[in-house]
């Protein structure tokens, strides 16, 4: 039993902190005001080793653990989600479920240059009819001698307009439902693959999100993850991954609302004094910092499951669950420590308010999650084990170089 | 070796020196005070233990007597082709009622070439003798020629208390002086006193931002060696009339004795120089722009003043860094500095708060900025500054 | 005679001035607390220390990304030194996720309570037993501390130049045992030159620090950083520490709140705020 963070963790929250802050916090209302996403601070991402940072070295990655990513997660979205947002769909639905699934020669090709920032990668489920009810998918994936012809919809992708490689779920045979279910790792060079965006979100506007439509798209067999009819538990699994840096994420909004709320409480007076000797105001402040403790311990049990390498659906989806829901409770708290002042955007709470909304639906709604914590008490659900599991963090194994 | 020596006996664990230990280097295990690494013999527990339980350990001192040989107070007059700044006249000022306090001459040190008016300027400002140092090797200041023949001086003359200016040069110089006499050097001085009883000169700087001041002394070497910061002492009354000695020290240096030269000296156009200016406005994040300093820059013409900025406006690229004010930019002292709409952070006012008159412009009443204020002024920056500029422009002209 | 010496002295006094073509540049850092989250107690006036952080004074920062880009340029290596309680060693191994190649780290008991004097005396003791190094780097002054006169009296402990407030190194010769650099002063910047090993204080505007990387991580993680008491730098012991110290602290306090409070000018219409303003500030003389 050891809850502490080890000096490299420390190492990389510093890193990651002096990142945001540097790089991301002097544009970041400029870029939300104006639905602008910064490519720009891809590249800073790739350069800086952080799209491959859980990964082993010798395919290209950081060679940290689950929970430098986890921590990373939480510092980027403590600055913006949209930040946090990039990490959740290039490592973690994508790349992760890549380590886990994929041949070595397609390690090789796509997880390589992913785990180096060359190639972005996304992840593509969801579509405008099929949110939570994975199996009400529409895209289809007809087998055509050595290849796939695949045709559909994606809807609500994060870096939709400017990843280079989806990781596609398609029927490839209707009838079996969730078992006809396959994944296929689709090229933005493929002929017939095209991209929109979508405006006006509620938050996280500095991200992008969007559409992909693909028609009559070729897609060689080789680039089919795991074996045909796979495709709903990769899915599932990926999830595993996704909520998790969801739910460090979320913690992390919490301690920018903490933070502002406690630097706000101390400057503002009413009454004749700063307003945190307020006990209503301490009830908001002290309900947050209980909220990112809960927070950070749900998240926490979940990487060091995820670095032992056993099974954390349940706690993952936990975690996420009480993350998100906590996040968007003290996003709304700060608004209301701030006053008047936090319902514009001169500050920047009103920003995390908008920004916390959208994973309280994303990665499991929180009544997809309330049901799963449901089915698990009562004995309905169970998690049997996978043809390939998450590998457990290995430090030598991590660092080894190629 | 502890730096502090706790009683165990005596120590009644009633908490107060934890309470009041600015570095946390004291907890209470067992109802016993325990001291941790953190500690840096600052002693600001021991007057509050109320059981007399703490004490520093005793110091090594040089035989008494020896620093009793040593009298006078010294001033090191800066210059750069050829006029000295404005820091080496505070000193002089502050120099002057030292030493009548202590009852000995002020001796101003001149290195230069052709310095010589500079000689006669110190004592107009106050110097009792001057100790003139000229030579082609001297015209412009390097470390080596200016340490090597004041710390000579030193030697030969033994003042008891050596001021230096804080500017880059005084801090240069005086860092390799102070070590090569193994004495004490108490940096960016903003108080300087005699101890009645010992004689000694209490030394008081700030520390941690300004977040907190510390009293200095040199008890056991000599001369007490300070450097004394920008714009904290008045220039005193220039004096034409006044007498006084000028030495002058034979210098016996070679140009090929010295490793290091000047080869150029470059001065920008638009250079900022935040130091010496007397009126500074400044703004924060709610200047919202780099366009937004533009109402700024205005009224800092109008008033022939500099513009400064806020961590958050620079950091924004708003505006360069060589106009940051505050704790990682620039420390300032004009006679004004016009706040726009900067909040006040405490990073921030560690650079400005000792201004003699500050003016706070800020949409926010609650802005701590406010609390260092002499007027304020709750409002929109970009309608109160032209209206500012506007008067300025009016009642200047008349 | 040279039997008499250790097998280290020796070692030493051939090492130094021999000429080389890489460079072996040694950064000077200090760990100071995270005064950006320094928060003050309005109500006790004390500093709020739960949670403070400590990090590499910012202004060191500077220069371990100059001596990294010189040995990027020249080859060679970076050592990053420091002297502080135990916990300081984590700045050490941050300074080499940044990309520095090796530490080495003064603890002990008796350095405990120094001043720039002492510091500076233990640090160039340390430098001597190093070796052969052609630049010495030193941020421009500590964030707690403010002296910058740590560096000086290092440069003068080793008696080698020294060039302060650096704002860009300019040609480095390392063979023919020379550097240019320019210096940021009150007026402008000074062109100056001098020779070979020097030590060096850097101005922040001299470049921008890289973030540490997740390959210097990987290697932090791995390096043994030796620990050097008095001992190991045959230091002598009434120049240590609270001993070796001529300045004595003898009191701390808050700094005195600005008497009287801020006079709220008013007005009907920004202009006449303005106008009562401006009357003021004439009134004071500041204009």
């Amino acid at each position: 039993m050891d809850l502490h963070y080890t000096p490299e963790h420390e190492m990389v929250r510093k890193m990651v902190r002096d990142f945001a802050e540097q790089e991301i916090a002097p544009t970041i209302k400029e870029h939300d005001r104006e639905q602008s996403f910064d490519r720009g601070l891809l590249n800073k991402m790739a350069e800086q080793g952080l799209l491959g940072i859980c990964l082993p070295v010798k395919y290209g990655g950081a060679g940290m653990d689950y929970i430098a990513l986890g921590i990373a997660c939480e510092e980027l979205e403590r600055v913006d989600t949209s930040a946090r947002v990039i990490l959740s769909v290039h490592v973690g639905l994508n790349s992760m479920t890549l380590l886990q699934w994929a041949t070595e020669e397609q390690k090789e090709r796509y997880l390589v240059p992913q785990a180096m920032g060359e190639r972005i990668a996304t992840y593509g489920l969801t579509e405008p009819n099929a949110g939570s009810d994975v199996a009400g998918l529409q895209t289809t994936a007809r087998r055509d001698g050595d290849r796939y012809i695949l045709n559909g919809e994606k809807m609500w992708i994060s870096l939709a307009d400017v990843a280079d490689q989806f990781l596609i779920f398609a029927y490839t045979d209707k009838a079996a439902k969730h078992r006809g279910i396959s994944a296929f790792i689709v090229e933005r060079e493929f002929p017939g693959v095209e991209t929109g965006t979508i405006h006006g979100k509620l938050g996280v506007r500095a991200g992008n999100s969007g559409s992909i439509s693909l028609q009559d798209v070729a897609v060689p067999v080789a680039n089919r993850l795991g074996e045909e009819g796979e495709g709903f538990k990769i899915a599932m699994s990926a999830l595993d991954n996704g909520r998790y840096t969801v739910a460090w994420g979320s913690v992390g909004l919490i301690r920018a609302c903490i933070e502002a709320s406690v630097r706000y409480a101390n400057e503002r007076h009413t009454f004749g004094v700063p307003i945190g000797e307020h006990q209503l105001v301490q009830q908001m402040i002290a309900q947050m910092v209980q909220r990112r403790d809960i927070g950070e311990l749900l998240c926490l049990k979940a990487g060091w499951l995820k670095n032992e390498g056993r099974r954390n659906t349940r706690e993952t989806s936990m975690a996420k669950w009480y993350c998100c829901d906590a996040a968007f409770d003290s996003a709304a708290d700060a608004v209301q420590v701030h006053g008047a002042y936090g319902y514009s955007d001169e500050y920047d709470v009103e920003r995390y308010l908008r920004n916390s909304k959208g994973a309280v639906i994303y990665e499991g709604s929180r009544e997809i999650h309330t049901i799963m914590q449901a089915q698990y008490a009562l004995g309905y659900r169970e998690d049997r084990p996978l043809r390939c599991e998450m590998p457990a963090y290995d430090l030598d194994e991590w660092e080894a170089e190629a | 070796m502890p730096l502090l020596i706790i009683d165990e006996q005596a120590c009644i664990g009633c908490g107060a020196c934890v309470d009041v230990c600015p570095f946390a280097a004291l907890e209470m295990i067992d109802d016993i005070a325990v001291v941790n690494d953190n500690c840096t013999a600052c002693s600001a527990c021991l007057e509050v233990c109320p059981v007399d339980a703490l004490s520093l350990p005793e110091r090594q001192a040089e035989a008494p007597g020896a620093v009793d040989s040593y009298r006078g107070v010294w001033v090191w007059v800066e210059q750069f082709n050829g006029q000295a700044s404005s820091i080496s006249w505070e000193m002089m000022g502050q120099g002057r009622l030292l030493a009548n306090q202590l009852g000995v001459s002020l001796t101003a040190c001149v290195l230069g070439e052709n310095a010589h008016p500079l000689a006669e300027e110190a004592i107009a400002y106050g110097a009792d003798r001057v100790f003139l140092a000229e030579d082609p090797t001297l015209r412009v200041y390097r470390t080596e020629p200016y340490s090597k023949i004041l710390y000579a001086l030193v030697r030969e003359h033994r003042p008891e208390i050596f001021l230096l200016g804080a500017s880059s040069r005084g801090r240069d110089l005086a860092g390799s002086v102070a070590t090569d006499l193994y004495t004490g050097l108490t940096a960016d001085c903003t108080g300087l006193e005699i101890d009645p009883e010992t004689r000694l000169l209490r030394q008081t700087r700030p520390a941690y931002g300004g977040n907190i001041m510390a009293t200095i002394l040199t008890p056991h070497h000599r001369p007490q060696m300070a450097t004394v910061r920008h714009r904290v002492f008045e220039v005193p009354a220039r004096d034409p009339a006044r007498q006084g000695q000028i030495v002058p020290v034979s210098v016996s240096l070679s140009e090929n004795d010295i490793v290091t030269r000047v080869v150029d000296f470059i001065v920008e156009e638009e250079e900022v120089n935040l130091a010496d200016a007397r009126i500074i406005v400044a703004g924060g994040r709610g200047v919202s722009g780099s366009e937004g300093f533009e109402p700024l820059r205005e009224l800092a013409h109008v008033l022939n003043g500099a513009v400064g900025a806020s961590r958050a406006a620079v950091d924004a690229g708003w505006i360069p860094y060589a106009h940051q004010v505050g704790q990682t930019g620039r420390t300032v002292r004009p006679d004004l500095y016009i706040a726009c709409g900067i909040s006040g952070a405490i990073q921030h006012r560690a650079g400005m708060s000792t201004a003699r008159v500050i003016v706070a412009i800020n949409k926010d009443p609650e802005a701590p900025i406010f609390d260092v204020a002499t007027y304020g002024i709750v409002g929109d920056l970009f309608q109160v500054v032209p209206a500012l500029t506007a008067q300025f422009r009016r009642k200047l002209r008349t | 005679m040279l039997t008499a010496l250790g097998g280290d002295q020796i070692a030493r006094m051939s090492a130094v001035h021999v000429r080389r073509k890489n460079l072996h540049a040694i950064v000077c850092i200090k760990s100071v607390p995270d005064t950006t989250e320094v928060r003050f107690n309005p109500e006790t006036n004390t500093l709020m220390r739960d949670e403070v952080e400590s990090i590499i004074n910012p202004f060191d920062t500077y220069a371990i990304e100059e001596a990294l880009r010189l040995k990027e340029a020249h080859g060679g290596k970076v050592t990053v030194l420091t002297m502080g309680p135990p916990k300081a060693e984590k700045e050490l191994r941050e300074a080499v996720a940044m990309g520095c190649d090796e530490a080495i780290f003064l603890s002990a008991r008796e350095f405990a309570g120094s001043d720039t004097w002492a510091t500076a005396y233990t640090l160039a003791q340390a430098i001597r037993r190093i070796g052969a190094y052609d630049i010495i780097f030193c941020g421009k002054q500590a964030m707690d501390g403010d002296t910058g006169q740590v560096g000086p009296g290092v440069a003068n402990q080793l008696e080698i130049p020294q060039l302060t407030y650096v704002f860009k190194v300019r040609e480095i010769d390392l063979e023919g045992r020379s550097i240019q650099v320019e210096r940021l002063l009150e007026e402008g910047r000074e062109v100056v030159e001098t020779r070979l090993p020097a030590l060096l204080t850097v101005v922040k505007d001299i470049n921008q620090p890289r973030y540490p990387t997740f390959r210097g991580i990987r290697t932090a993680r791995r390096l043994e950083i030796p620990v050097w008491g008095a001992a190991e730098i045959e230091a002598a012991p009434q120049y240590l520490g609270l001993d070796g110290s001529p300045t004595q602290v003898i009191r701390v306090f808050t700094p005195p709140k600005r008497e009287g409070r801020v006079e709220m000018i008013d007005g009907d219409s920004v202009d006449a705020m303005a106008d009562a303003l401006a009357d003021r500030l004439l009134g004071d003389k500041v204009v």
